[in-house]
C-alpha cells in the first residue's frame, strides 16, 4: 500500500465529516430501530467523536495498523462504548453495528472521490474494509470480555450470598454451610466470616456444617486453618453438626480438629458459646 | 531512625504498632519492652498490631517472644487488632503464634488483661475459702 | 508470557526490605488482587527478600507484572552473590535453619505463592522465583 493511497482515507474523512456523520447516523438508527436503548443526542456525540478520533489515527500512514499507538484513542472509545453497550444489554450484533454500518456511507465516499481510477478504488476499498473490520473484531472482543468479566462477577456474589453470616446474640455469629464444600468456596466464605468477626467484634463464631454432605482433606484443612486464624485475631470458633461419616473422613485423613471445639448440634454450640460470652445466664434451666 | 513508642498505663505497657517494621526495629522493640517491664515492674503488656498490613515469620517470631519473655518476667502479653487478611496468610506460612493471648481490639485486650493480672489479687484469703 | 512492566530493586539493607515490600504490595494492587492474595504475596517476598539480604549477603529483586491469556500475576526474582545453598531441600524443610529464624521462610514462602522456583550454585549465589495469580 502506497503512501498516497494511504491518505485517501484520512482525507476522505475530514472532508465529508458532517455528511458521514448523518449518514452513518441514519445507518446506525435502522441496524437497531427496536430497542431504542440509547439516545439520539448520545449516539450522535458518540459518533462524531468517533469519526474525529478515527481521522486523527489514520493521519500518521498505517491506516490497518489498529493496535499500534496512533489507534489508541480511538481503542480506548470502542472499549468503553463496547463496555458500556454490553453491560446496557445489547446483544453482539447491535455493539458491532456501531463500526459496520459505517462501512455503507464511508464506501460511498471513497466511490465518489476515486471513480476514475479504478486501481485506487479498489486498493483504498480493500484498506477500509480490512480497517473496520480490525476495529469490530476488536469491538466484539472487548464485548465478550466484559460479559465474561460480568459473569465471573456475578459467579462470586453468589457465592457470596450462598453462605450468610448471621449474628445469633451478643458476639456471637454463625456460619450455617449447605452444600458440597469445595475449596475455593470454603475459602471464600472463611475469609467473610473472619471479616465479619472484625466488624462486629464477637468472640465466638460457630461454624455449622450440619447441611454439608461430605468434606474432603482440603476443606478440612480449611476449617481448620479458619478456626486458628480467628484464635489468631482473638475469636474463639465453634463447628458443629459434623456428620458421623464427616467425623470418620477427618480422622482416617489424618486431620487433627484436637484443639477445636466441636458439638454436635447447633444448639449444643449456642450454649457453649453463651458459656464462653460470659452470659451464662441466658442459658434457659431446662433442656430439651 | 524510627522508634516505637512505649506507654504506661498503671500496671500495662502500650505498644501500638504503626509503621512498616524492618527487622532492626522490631529487634530494638523486644529488647526496650523486655527493659521496660522488669523497669516497671509491669504485670501486663498489650500489643495493637491492628496498623500492621503484613506479619512475616520475623515479626511474628519477635511478637512470641515478648510473650514468652514477659511470662518469664511475670508480665501477662495479649496481641489485638490483627487483620484477617495477616491472620491468613500466618496461618498459611506456618506460624499459630501458640502462647501467645489475642483479642480482637484494644478494649477485649484491656479486659483480657486484667482479668488475667487481677485473678492473683482476688484470690480468697484462707479464712475465707474454709468457710465456703 | 508477556511481560507488561518489570523494575528491579536492590537489596542491601534492612530498610530495602521495607520497599520491596511495599512496591510488591502496590504492583499486587495494580495486578488486581485481592487484599488476602496481596498479603500473601508481600508476606512471601518479605520472607525471600530477608533470606536475599540476611544469607545471600544482599542482592536484588526484580518485579514483573505479567499477563497470560485472560489472567493477570505478579512475578518476583531474588538473586545474590552469596556462598549459595548445598541441600535446597533440606533448606525448603519447616523448621530447618541454619541462621537464627524459625526456619519457616522458604517452606513458608513457598506455601503462600502459585509458583515456586530455586536454583543454587555453592560459592556462586541463589536465585528465588516466586508468583502469584489474580
Amino acid at each position: 500500500m502506497s503512501a498516497a493511497t494511504d491518505a485517501v482515507i484520512p482525507r476522505i474523512l475530514k472532508a465529508n465529516e458532517s455528511e458521514l456523520l448523518d449518514d452513518w447516523l441514519r445507518e446506525q438508527l435502522s441496524a437497531f430501530r427496536a430497542g431504542a436503548k440509547i439516545s439520539d443526542a448520545d449516539l450522535r456525540s458518540q459518533s462524531r467523536e468517533f469519526l474525529s478520533l478515527l481521522q486523527q489515527a489514520t493521519q500518521g500512514g498505517n491506516v490497518t495498523d489498529i493496535h499500534g499507538p496512533s489507534f489508541g484513542r480511538v481503542r480506548d472509545m470502542l472499549g468503553d462504548v463496547s463496555r458500556s453497550r454490553g453491560l446496557q444489554g445489547f446483544s453482539p450484533s447491535e455493539t458491532v453495528a456501531f463500526v459496520f454500518s459505517l462501512k455503507r456511507p464511508l464506501f460511498a465516499r471513497i466511490r465518489r472521490e476515486l471513480s476514475s481510477d479504478a486501481d485506487s478504488l479498489a486498493e483504498v476499498t480493500w484498506s477500509a474494509t480490512e480497517l473496520l473490520d480490525k476495529l469490530g473484531l476488536y469491538t466484539t472482543e472487548v464485548y465478550q470480555k466484559s460479559r465474561e468479566e460480568v459473569i465471573k462477577r456475578q459467579q462470586q456474589e453468589l457465592l457470596e450470598l450462598s453462605t450468610p453470616v448471621v449474628k445469633l446474640w451478643d458476639g456471637i455469629l454463625a456460619l450455617p454451610m449447605i452444600g458440597t464444600l469445595d475449596s475455593a468456596r470454603t475459602q471464600i466464605v472463611m475469609e467473610s466470616l473472619l471479616q465479619r468477626i472484625v466488624e462486629t467484634g464477637a468472640d465466638v463464631a460457630i461454624i455449622d456444617i450440619t447441611g454439608v454432605p461430605t468434606v474432603d482433606t482440603l476443606t478440612a484443612q480449611h476449617l481448620l486453618k479458619t478456626v486458628t486464624a480467628a484464635r489468631l485475631m482473638g475469636a474463639d470458633c465453634i463447628i458443629s453438626g459434623i456428620r458421623p461419616q464427616i467425623a470418620q473422613t477427618i480422622v482416617h485423613l489424618g486431620v487433627d480438629l484436637g484443639a477445636v471445639i466441636t458439638k454436635a448440634t447447633l444448639a449444643d454450640a449456642f450454649r457453649r458459646a453463651l458459656e464462653m460470652t460470659g452470659q451464662r445466664d441466658r442459658i434457659p434451666k431446662t433442656r430439651a | 531512625m524510627d522508634r516505637i513508642p512505649i506507654l504506661k498505663l498503671r500496671d500495662l505497657l502500650l505498644v501500638s504498632i504503626q509503621v512498616d517494621m524492618h527487622d532492626r526495629l522490631a529487634m530494638q522493640l523486644q529488647d526496650e519492652l523486655t527493659a521496660k517491664i522488669s523497669e516497671t515492674g509491669a504485670r501486663g503488656v498489650l500489643i495493637d498490631i491492628s496498623s500492621l498490613d503484613i506479619v512475616d515469620s520475623f515479626i511474628g517470631r519477635m511478637i512470641a517472644n515478648i510473650a514468652a519473655m514477659a511470662r518469664v518476667l511475670d508480665a501477662e502479653t495479649v496481641v489485638v487488632g490483627m487483620q484477617p487478611a495477616v491472620a491468613i496468610t500466618l496461618v498459611e506460612l506456618g506460624l499459630n503464634l501458640p502462647g501467645v493471648r489475642t483479642a480482637l481490639n484494644v478494649d477485649k485486650g484491656m479486659a483480657l488483661l486484667e482479668s488475667a493480672t487481677r485473678s492473683v489479687e482476688d484470690l480468697p484469703d484462707a479464712d475465707a475459702r474454709h468457710t465456703e | 508470557m508477556p511481560v507488561t512492566r518489570s523494575d528491579t530493586l536492590e537489596l542491601r539493607s534492612a530498610a530495602d526490605v521495607v520497599s520491596v515490600r511495599q512496591t510488591v504490595r502496590t504492583w499486587a494492587i495494580e495486578a488486581g488482587f485481592s487484599l488476602v492474595d496481596q498479603t500473601k504475596m508481600v508476606t512471601a517476598a518479605s520472607e525471600i527478600a530477608r533470606n536475599t539480604l540476611d544469607y545471600g549477603g544482599g542482592g536484588t529483586a526484580t518485579l514483573e507484572l505479567v499477563v497470560e491469556g485472560p489472567r493477570r500475576g505478579l512475578r518476583v526474582a531474588f538473586e545474590d552473590g552469596g556462598p549459595g545453598i548445598a541441600d535446597i531441600q533440606q533448606a525448603m524443610t519447616d523448621h530447618f535453619t541454619t541462621g537464627n529464624g524459625l526456619g519457616l521462610g522458604l517452606g513458608g514462602a513457598k506455601r503462600l505463592v502459585n509458583e515456586f522456583n530455586i536454583s543454587s550454585r555453592v560459592g556462586e549465589g541463589t536465585r528465588v522465583v516466586i508468583a502469584r495469580w489474580k
